[in-house]
């Protein structure tokens, strides 16, 4: 659907070259809704530009829909372009056209007759929830109601794709998740493949299935959401996730929590299923362990649950490894930390 | 004390004389300098028909025009105006040296008021695949409507203070006026009587100019 292959992208000014991309390799499906996520200067703009071409590669290749865009002749990318749609942080609407007029544009560019486009805009305003704005000025519309004209104005031409350049993160809490919820009802009515960029994990965690991870212009982590919301490897990553799951134990608790001869901290990690079965209930009962939950935290991503937990454990070593082998084999992520691990942690 | 030997019959001729002169000027010089300003956008580097050489010419070429003083320009370009107009004297002489004089200005100045057109806009249109013209004429024009026609304003206002030195070539006209009968013979009544008509003038053009503005803007 989207891929990009080795990609590099350079600028030079004054002779003096920055690399904002070295060596992405991505791989889009359709039907995905596939966030980039990283800290401003990552190159995730550079990133997403590069999909509709409205920057070209130093080096490498861009594939949309199995077609190398850099093989394409001008007026061939012109019609390639018309297949993916984009919004924007600042919306970048007409101020001097109507919201009607607006959502027209790539129609009128398209040259459709007035009638067509007449019916196609109204429809749009009305899947957007902006009815009734047709002949109101941006400038007399929210952040939000605007951004619903750049969406509706996206899918005038009826594309495959839509790129999304940092669309919420001029927009307040509310209002973002009531954008994503329209972008997800975008990709399930109409099968639109979506890509979000974003510096906010709570964005990739809302709508997205499959995620990248982006640091000095390289992709650091990808994969599924569950699988890099649940697992993050690279500090960055864990960072990123830090802000949506909270995963350690509060700075009062450390303080009060007495290391007692023969307790030991746990991480316990629950997915899906045996998030919801009193695992911690089954193991109090059948073996002779004292249980001291420390931390816990269930977060839901792509309708499956994931749980997270710091106990500690306090009892006959026999006894604890019975109860350890307990939680495994019911399918519950074990780890063993210290607890100076916690110390200075994000909180 | 307040006697005047000018008729106001000549007034007449002169507000007549400067209206002309500045509605034609204005009129062909607008048809030229607006391509010309459209083109300085479109072919500065990153534009959306970059074009190092054209930009390179076009840049220079309005500058040096834009350099020379109104007066030498009159006189320097008489021969060019013999060859349009067959003559080198009178109001329709006076017209070529001000196309000349507010062409490159008009230029700039619509240059300034595209340039101050958001980029997102132009980012938004070139994503929906729009050619260069499709940028021009939908989205880069139709932004900067409102600031275009204060733009215009600001030319008319400039061509006005130009027409003064048109009667070197006897184009007459209001500063002409002043200039001939009321600097150089004295005539306060006629210095007097010019500069109240030239305000009224610039007044009204610039309140016109701000009314077009705000009301096509509309937001």
């Amino acid at each position: 659907m989207i891929e990009l292959k080795d990609v590099y992208k350079t600028y030079t000014r004054k002779g003096i070259s920055n690399e904002a991309l070295k060596g992405i390799q991505l791989k889009v499906e359709k039907g995905d809704i596939f966030g980039v996520i990283g800290y401003s200067g990552a190159g995730k703009s550079t990133l997403i530009r590069l999909v509709n071409y409205l920057e070209r590669p130093t080096k490498g290749q861009v594939f949309v829909e199995g077609h190398d865009l850099g093989a394409y002749s001008v007026k061939e990318l012109r019609a390639a372009k018309k297949n993916i749609g984009m919004i924007f942080q600042h919306f970048n609407l007409l101020e001097s056209k109507k919201v009607f007029d607006n959502v027209a544009i790539p129609l009128v560019l398209l040259k459709k007759n007035k009638n067509e486009i007449r019916e196609r805009v109204l429809e749009l305003l009305k899947f957007v929830g902006l009815g009734d704005k047709a002949g109101s000025y941006p400038s007399e519309l929210s952040g939000g109601q605007k951004q619903r004209v750049g969406i509706a104005r996206a899918l005038a031409s009826n594309p495959s794709i839509l790129l999304c350049d940092e669309a919420t993160s001029a927009l307040d809490p509310q209002t973002t998740r009531s954008i994503l919820q329209l972008l997800k009802q975008i990709n399930a009515e109409y099968n639109i493949t979506v890509m979000i960029i974003t510096h906010e994990m709570s964005v990739i965690q809302e709508i997205c299935n499959k995620v990248a991870v982006m640091e000095e212009g390289r992709i650091i982590e990808q994969g599924s959401v569950l699988e890099v919301f649940g697992h993050p490897k690279h500090p960055t990553t864990q960072n990123f996730v830090k802000t949506v799951i909270q995963n350690s134990i509060t700075n009062s608790v450390l303080k009060s929590l007495k290391t007692e001869p023969g307790s030991q901290l746990y991480k316990l990690e629950l997915v899906g299923q045996c998030a919801s079965e009193p695992i911690i209930y089954q193991m109090i009962r059948s073996y002779d362990v004292k249980v001291n939950i420390l931390f816990a935290n269930m977060t839901e991503i792509q309708e499956t649950t994931l749980g997270k937990m710091i106990i500690q454990l306090n009892g006959e070593a026999t006894e604890v490894n019975n109860a350890l082998s307990f939680l495994k084999n019911n399918g519950v992520g074990v780890e063993g930390v210290e607890k100076h691990v916690f110390n200075y942690s994000y909180s | 004390m307040f006697s005047t030997t000018v008729t106001a019959d000549q007034f007449m001729q002169a507000i007549t004389d400067t209206l002309y002169m500045v509605g034609m000027s204005l009129f062909v010089g607008a048809l030229i300098g607006i391509p010309f300003g459209i083109l300085l956008v479109v072919t500065r580097p990153g534009g959306v028909l970059e074009s190092k050489w054209l930009y390179s010419i076009l840049n220079p070429v309005i500058n040096i025009i834009r350099s020379l003083p109104f007066i030498i320009l009159l006189v320097a370009i008489v021969p060019f105006t013999r060859l349009i107009v067959h003559t080198s004297i009178g109001t329709s002489a006076a017209i070529v040296p001000l196309i000349i004089y507010i062409a490159p200005y008009i230029g700039r100045l619509v240059e300034n008021s595209l340039l101050e057109v958001n980029p997102g806009i132009l980012e938004a249109a070139e994503a929906m695949g729009a050619t260069p013209f499709q940028v021009i004429w939908y989205f880069l024009l139709p932004e900067a409507i409102g600031s275009l026609i204060l733009s215009l304003t600001t030319a008319t206002i400039g061509l006005i203070g130009a027409t003064a030195m048109a009667g070197t070539v006897g184009g007459g006209g209001v500063g002409d006026l002043a200039i001939v009968y009321g600097h150089q013979r004295f005539d306060t009544v006629v210095v007097v009587a010019t500069v109240i008509i030239l305000v009224i003038f610039v007044q009204g053009i610039q309140s016109l100019g701000n009314t077009l503005a705000r009301k096509i803007r509309r937001y």
